[in-house]
């Protein structure tokens, strides 16, 4: 079966003319989903920060940022996990991942796991500041105004609910896309309405989390747009998952894939041999 | 009020199937959101504004022993009594006394969330005085024999054909062909029925949206006039009120008004702003003879000093309800007792206990739009999820989930096996769903796909990939 080759990131290629004079070094964080269910985003990621001139690292010791046991009320679990996440990254300039939630998790929710232990809660504290979604490192911390990438079509994209409350993630994968050359964007109505998601939520909940994605499938399809992107890829799993049981044609990937010029893999919830000719 | 909170699955359930109910939920968006987005915007302050107000009740809950006695002070100096009241039955029982010492036959009432809270309507009625709702929602509902569905716009939940009918029903002795289509229709045809009711009323009965510690004040708004009707023609006047909607001064409710309109319907200011101070006096032209504060407590002080405290600056504008998706999906009656919504998914285990209410604050994405709307600034998904910590701390999390989760915990905190339990789900989903792109079944994850297809794994993990690749460039960092 065809796996994504990963990328070699082409040290010729030419990098974000505004990344810093020196290298950061960034510790990918490349989060349970896209491990499990979609390795590309992490290369997508991985190239699109390379590109812009950091020196990425992938600590072995990741797994997930603990959402799961925290939004499920077990406090112990999630420290068990946030500790292993600050021991793999504390050594590094920052800490991106492709994912407002996960982001979101250990910047704003960490410190506050640890008000009970001083000595952690600092080395929360010290992790959580370096810690950025994708989009918003590129154009916040590292300046980026472009990128290399070109996509023929129309996208549509959802704002990710933790990306856009917790970390006012909203104009930048706007900015970077207004860069890539063949695409343009229809803006969702109500792009700011959550999917139904909601990690544990939406099998906890599923009459609920339907009807929230089945508005959100339909508004989709109405803004005709060929490509729905987002930033979270459980959100993308969700409004995929419900496109296809609609019979949707609408296309689903995540915005770094686009942003960093990596479309040739299906779409996500898409056969190999569905690819559309103009994404070859 | 009867909770029915444990209930909350099939309450929804019920709720998404009714067509009818879904339809009238539109107007939840259409009414609301639109109209707060474009009212806030016209105000530049209004960030500042909300700072404002939350530490007007920060402070109050600070000091709230301080104020109330303060309050009680200035209702008395104005020839009024203030009642304190630690629960419901309390509250009842001395409003009761109240209309029982004026031999009232009917009392009529303005819309409070509290009266609900301590199910005086039945009360009274059980003995033998009849309660007359005068706010239009709380009188189309009192008509259908049903609770409130949202906390400032409590028939939200029925259509304009259903009230149609209940009209025609319960106004038998009016035209049959006459015109009730337009919102107008229904205002006229229920003041026309109420104008005598508020003159033969013996106690008029409403609730407080502040009361002010430095005047011994109790404020209303309302839309219709109906409350203005009902404190002010009544022999005696009763205000119910929990303890927490004190404010120091009239400056500082004048700030939170400016905040509360504009976050409720989108209006700058209610129609009717309406302060009460004591009974009448000589010189008045009109007013009550008697005038009764009902202070509840009902559980709000219990809330002092822990997680919660801040869940009692609500200010019951309903802005994180009418921009719930979950509350947008499933109606206020889903939630099972008085107060539905965001503020109701932490007020609620806050009032009846996290044994009977649960669900929900488990029934929410945490998408935060609550939170975002919330002029007085209250963290509700925190909230929520400490409600989550107790309820796992308690062992009241379904055992089921409890299991799965302690597997899943022990697997996520061990880098190795974790990524060996990773690469062999990817592999297998992977392969399942190679040839559509997606599984439409998955045993254990039903939840899922009863709804939705599962997208498959592109079939390897990342750290996989990655680790072979960087063999191939020649070793991993
Ligand atoms: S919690 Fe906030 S938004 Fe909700 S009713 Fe109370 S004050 Fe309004």
């Amino acid at each position: 079966m065809a796996h994504p080759q990963p990328p070699e990131s082409d040290p010729q290629s030419p990098s974000a003319p505004t990344a810093p004079a020196k290298s950061p070094r960034v510790g990918l964080f490349v989060t349970c989903l896209v491990d499990m269910f979609r390795p590309s985003i992490g290369f997508a990621t991985l190239k699109l920060l390379e590109d812009a001139g950091c020196t990425v690292v992938v600590p072995a010791a990741q797994t997930c940022c603990g959402q799961p046991a925290f939004n499920s009320g077990d406090n112990k679990d999630t420290r068990a996990i946030a500790t292993q996440v600050i021991e793999a990254f504390e050594g590094l300039d920052y800490v991106v991942a492709p994912s407002g939630s996960c982001a979101g998790m250990i910047r704003e929710h960490y410190p506050e796991l640890f008000a009970d232990d001083p000595a952690m809660a600092q080395r929360a504290q010290h992790v959580a500041k370096r810690t950025y979604e994708l989009t918003s490192f590129l154009v916040d911390v590292l300046g980026v105004t472009k990128v290399d990438a070109a996509m023929a079509g129309t996208v549509t994209y959802h704002d990710s609910c933790s990306g856009l409350r917790e970390l006012e993630v909203k104009v930048q994968p706007r900015r970077l896309l207004a860069g890539v050359s063949g695409l343009s964007l229809t803006e969702l109505p109500g792009a700011e309405v959550c999917c139904g998601f909601g990690g544990t939520f939406c099998v906890k909940y599923p009459e609920i989390s339907d009807k929230m994605v089945t508005n959100k499938a339909e508004e989709i399809v109405a803004t005709g747009a060929d490509t729905l992107l987002a930033g979270d890829l459980g959100c993308l799993l969700n409004m995929a998952g419900k496109l296809k049981r609609l019979g949707a044609e609408t296309k689903v990937r995540h915005v770094a894939e686009v942003l960093a010029g990596m479309t040739d893999t299906p779409a996500i919830g898409d056969p190999a041999a569905s690819l559309p000719n103009k994404e070859r | 009020m009867q909770s029915t909170s444990r209930n909350f699955k099939d309450n929804a359930h019920k709720a998404l199937n009714d067509a009818t109910l879904q339809r009238a939920l539109l107007n939840v968006k259409s009414g609301f959101q639109e109209n707060r987005a474009r009212t806030v915007a016209g105000l530049p302050e209004f960030e500042r504004l909300r700072d404002a107000g939350r530490d007007i009740k920060n402070h109050v809950l600070a000091n709230l022993d301080f104020y109330l006695e303060r309050f009680e002070e200035n209702v008395t100096a104005n020839g009024g009594h203030v009642h304190w009241c630690r629960t419901p039955a309390e509250a009842r029982e001395k409003i009761l006394e109240i209309c029982k010492r004026r031999e009232a036959k009917t009392v009529t009432k303005g819309k409070s969330m509290v009266a609900e809270e301590i199910g005086l309507n039945d009360y009274l009625e059980e003995n033998g005085v009849e309660p007359i709702e005068t706010d239009l929602g709380e009188y189309i509902i009192q008509l259908r024999h049903e609770p409130p569905s949202h906390i400032i716009a409590p028939a939200i939940h029925v259509t304009r054909e259903q009230i149609a009918v209940d009209f025609r029903r319960e106004h038998s002795d009016l035209d049959p062909n006459r015109r009730l289509e337009e919102p107008r229709d229904f205002t006229d045809e229920a003041r026309a029925k109420l104008r005598d009711k508020y003159f033969a009323a013996d106690v008029g009965i409403t609730g407080a949206n502040f009361l002010i510690a430095e005047t011994g004040s109790t404020v209303i708004v309302t839309n219709e006039g109906n409350g203005d009707m009902t404190q002010l023609l009544g022999k005696a006047h009763v205000v119910i009120a929990s303890l927490e909607k004190i404010v120091p001064t009239l400056e500082d409710a004048s700030t939170i008004l400016r905040l509360l309109a504009r976050s409720a319907t989108g209006q700058e200011m209610s129609v009717y702003t309406s302060f009460s101070t004591g009974p009448r006096r000589s010189e008045d032209r009109d007013g009550p003879e008697e005038f009764h504060v009902v202070l509840l407590d009902n559980g709000r002080s219990a809330m002092l000093g822990t997680e919660f405290q801040d869940m009692l600056r609500c200010i019951r504008c309903a802005a994180c309800m009418n921009h719930c998706p979950v509350y947008e999906a499933v109606g206020g009656h889903a939630y099972g007792w008085v107060y539905p919504g965001p503020m109701g998914s932490v007020l609620t285990p806050s009032l009846i206990g996290v044994e009977e209410a649960g669900h929900l604050p488990n029934a929410s994405t945490f998408c935060g739009r609550c939170e975002s709307v919330c002029p007085m600034r209250i963290p509700l998904p925190k909230m929520m999820r400490h409600y989550r910590q107790r309820e796992f701390e308690k062992g009241l999390s379904p055992q089921k989930a409890r299991a799965g989760l302690s597997v899943w915990s022990y697997v996520a905190t061990r880098p190795k096996l974790y990524r060996l339990a990773t690469r062999l789900a990817s592999g297998l989903l992977g392969r399942l769903g190679k040839v559509k792109g997606r599984l439409t079944t998955l045993p254990l994850a039903g939840g899922w796909t009863s709804v939705r297809d599962m997208p498959a794994p592109e079939g390897k993990t990342f750290h996989d990939l990655y680790r072979d690749r960087q063999a191939a460039k020649g070793g991993r960092e």
